[in-house]
């Protein structure tokens, strides 16, 4: 029997299960297109905010040896440049649009200029970060990780819009079961578990200053995959909606454990940075032999299984 | 079973060993270290507590940089003393390749571009490859390095667009002339500086079939591929770059014609 590793978002066909994370290039539309063409099942664009934002002072990225500490600080041309930039998508990946705002109007903002400008873009769905760990204002920083204001936030957004609506949660806090069932019950059409965790510090010991200029950062890479895992473990059994489980995913084995813990996707983003613009192919490729050595046909037949 | 694509380039500190003005705006600073490194690579030097800026290798051994008073970071590093600490990491990016075929080279600088392709220049120059230079800038005092091009190029004309040094106008002129010319063609052609007059000579030297190298400027975060404001159609310059095939970016809709701001918002050059 063929293995089949492709898979749906919202009905709309995906390649494969990975999915390019927010945050990780994704500032230009040719960008997003090299992703997919390097093997990504579905993009998600740099998130956009109501006004243009330089974002923090560089160093905005620093390797930490197991992992990378960011704090690139929300950096985007704001919404009517964003909705130009990201127009006409005409590749069949699945694009994400990912938003932040200070509050619930300025998500409701966002959600109704994407909603007005849908069929230009083209897009398959709205994603609100909502965990940032780094950026004053917004996100985690902003208490918007708090379950009842993530559901507040949800329940906003999805008033002004038909598009289904992803929630990325924070692993760096606790109540992400009940921020995610909240989630859910204001009208989330799919969790993302989730963001950077953090903020954590890295310090220069020659100069005896944190090195990057916002001081902390939120961690991604193959540090945070266990707290990843147990995250997407703990809300697969209290929620209907699909996840996509983010965090620490740098291989072919690390994507097949988060379905497992039971996501119907993987993001991945920093594996980008440890294995080249064509991580998301080799990803893949980890997956299939994996699978075809067990005689797997589909690939969402292991979404879950860790639990049975 | 994920092999590591990138290894981890650690930031160091060493200390100036020199420092020396080029002209009323740019000083050229010597660390007291070397590093195995291309020309055409560059470095990402902090300044705690200030930023983090990227600068062009004008040297590997001992490491040297040349640095315009532009801005808070510059204006930081222009403050430095020898015996002074400067941090940085490095070498990033992908430099100037020479094929050992290549008998003649042609270096084409507009502005602080020499900078990396001096670097080139005296390892060509060491490898028994004939060096040519064209260097142009807006006024005299903005030409620079002209005495250390001097000491590892064959020729090397100067072009000011007021005519206060060397011939009046801009580089192409001499470009031009230069690639067609029986005793000068260059078997390849290296280049830096502004963008619109890199797409000229990229365009000059498709229309000669003679190859070319450029290297691109774009707003550097993290110089790790990741972050995504360097775009160039699609390919990051920090790490698919910062030099490029011309024939490759002549294919590029955006080359020599814009760029992203710290926001990513597009801009014109």
């Amino acid at each position: 029997m063929a293995l089949d590793i492709s898979t749906s978002l919202f009905g709309k066909r995906m390649k494969n299960p990975l999915v390019l994370a927010s945050g990780i290039l994704g500032v230009t539309k040719a960008e997003l297109e090299a992703v997919a063409l390097n093997g990504a099942g579905a993009v998600t664009a740099k998130s956009l905010s109501i006004e243009p934002r330089k974002g923090h002072e560089s160093p905005i990225i620093i390797e930490t040896g197991c992992g990378m500490l960011n704090a690139v600080g929300y950096s985007n041309p704001g919404i009517e440049d964003g909705l130009k930039e990201f127009s006409g998508w005409d590749r069949s990946e699945p694009l994400i649009i990912s938003i932040t705002g200070k509050d619930e109007k300025e998500f409701a903002l966002l959600a109704t200029r994407i909603e007005e400008a849908k069929a230009d873009l083209n897009c398959t769905a709205i994603e609100l970060a909502l965990s940032c760990p780094h950026t004053p204002g917004y996100g985690l920083m902003a208490g918007q990780a708090d379950p009842k204001m993530t559901g507040r936030i949800t329940e906003a957004v999805c008033k002004k819009t038909s598009l289904p609506v992803i929630v990325k949660l924070s692993p760096s806090v606790p109540g992400e079961v009940e921020a995610a069932k909240l989630a859910e019950k204001e009208g989330a059409a799919a969790i993302n578990m989730g963001n950077s965790l953090g903020p954590g510090m890295k310090i220069d010991i020659n100069r005896a200053k944190p090195i990057l200029s916002f001081k902390m950062g939120g961690m991604s890479g193959p540090a945070i995959k266990p707290i990843a895992i147990r995250c997407v473990y703990d809300i697969y059994g209290a929620v209907k909606i699909p996840i996509i489980g983010t965090g620490g995913v740098n291989d072919g084995h690390d994507a097949i454990e988060m379905m497992m813990a039971g996501a119907s996707y993987a993001g991945v983003g920093t594996a980008i940075y440890f294995r080249g613009p064509d991580a998301f192919k080799k990803i893949e490729s980890e997956m299939r032999v994996w699978l075809k050595e067990r005689e797997y046909t589909s690939v969402n037949k292991i979404i879950g299984v860790a639990h049975e | 079973m994920s092999e590591t694509f990138s290894p981890n380039i650690p930031i160091q500190t060493v200390r100036v060993a020199k420092v020396s003005a080029e002209n009323e705006k740019v000083k050229t600073i010597e660390l007291n270290t070397r590093l195995v490194a291309q020309p055409g690579q560059f470095i990402m030097v902090w300044v705690p507590g200030v930023g983090e800026r990227p600068m062009s290798i004008a040297n590997n051994d001992p490491l040297t940089i040349s640095v315009a008073n532009v801005g808070k970071v510059s204006s930081e590093l222009h403050k430095l003393k020898p015996g002074g600490l400067i941090s940085f990491r490095g070498p990033l990016g992908n430099g100037f390749r020479i094929q050992d075929k290549w008998k003649r080279i042609l270096v084409v600088g507009g502005g602080y571009g020499i900078v990396p392709l001096f670097f080139l220049s005296r390892l060509a120059c060491s490898n028994n490859v004939e060096v040519l230079g064209v260097i142009g800038a807006k006024t005299a005092k903005d030409i620079i390095y002209e005495e250390k091009l001097f000491a590892v190029n064959n020729e090397t004309f100067v072009t000011t667009d007021d005519g206060s040094k060397g011939k009046k106008g801009t580089v192409m002129e001499e470009v031009c002339w230069i690639l067609t010319d029986k005793k000068l063609k260059p078997d390849a052609v290296f280049t830096c500086g502004p963008e619109r007059m890199m797409l000229a000579v990229a365009r000059e030297c498709l229309k000669h079939e003679i190859p070319c190298q450029v290297s691109l400027e774009r707003h550097m975060k993290c110089g790790l591929g990741v972050c995504g404001s360097c775009d160039l159609d699609g390919k990051t310059v920090c790490r698919d770059g910062p030099v490029f095939d011309g024939l490759e970016v002549l294919g590029f809709e955006s080359f020599g014609k814009s760029k992203r701001d710290a926001s990513g918002k597009r801009i014109e050059f």
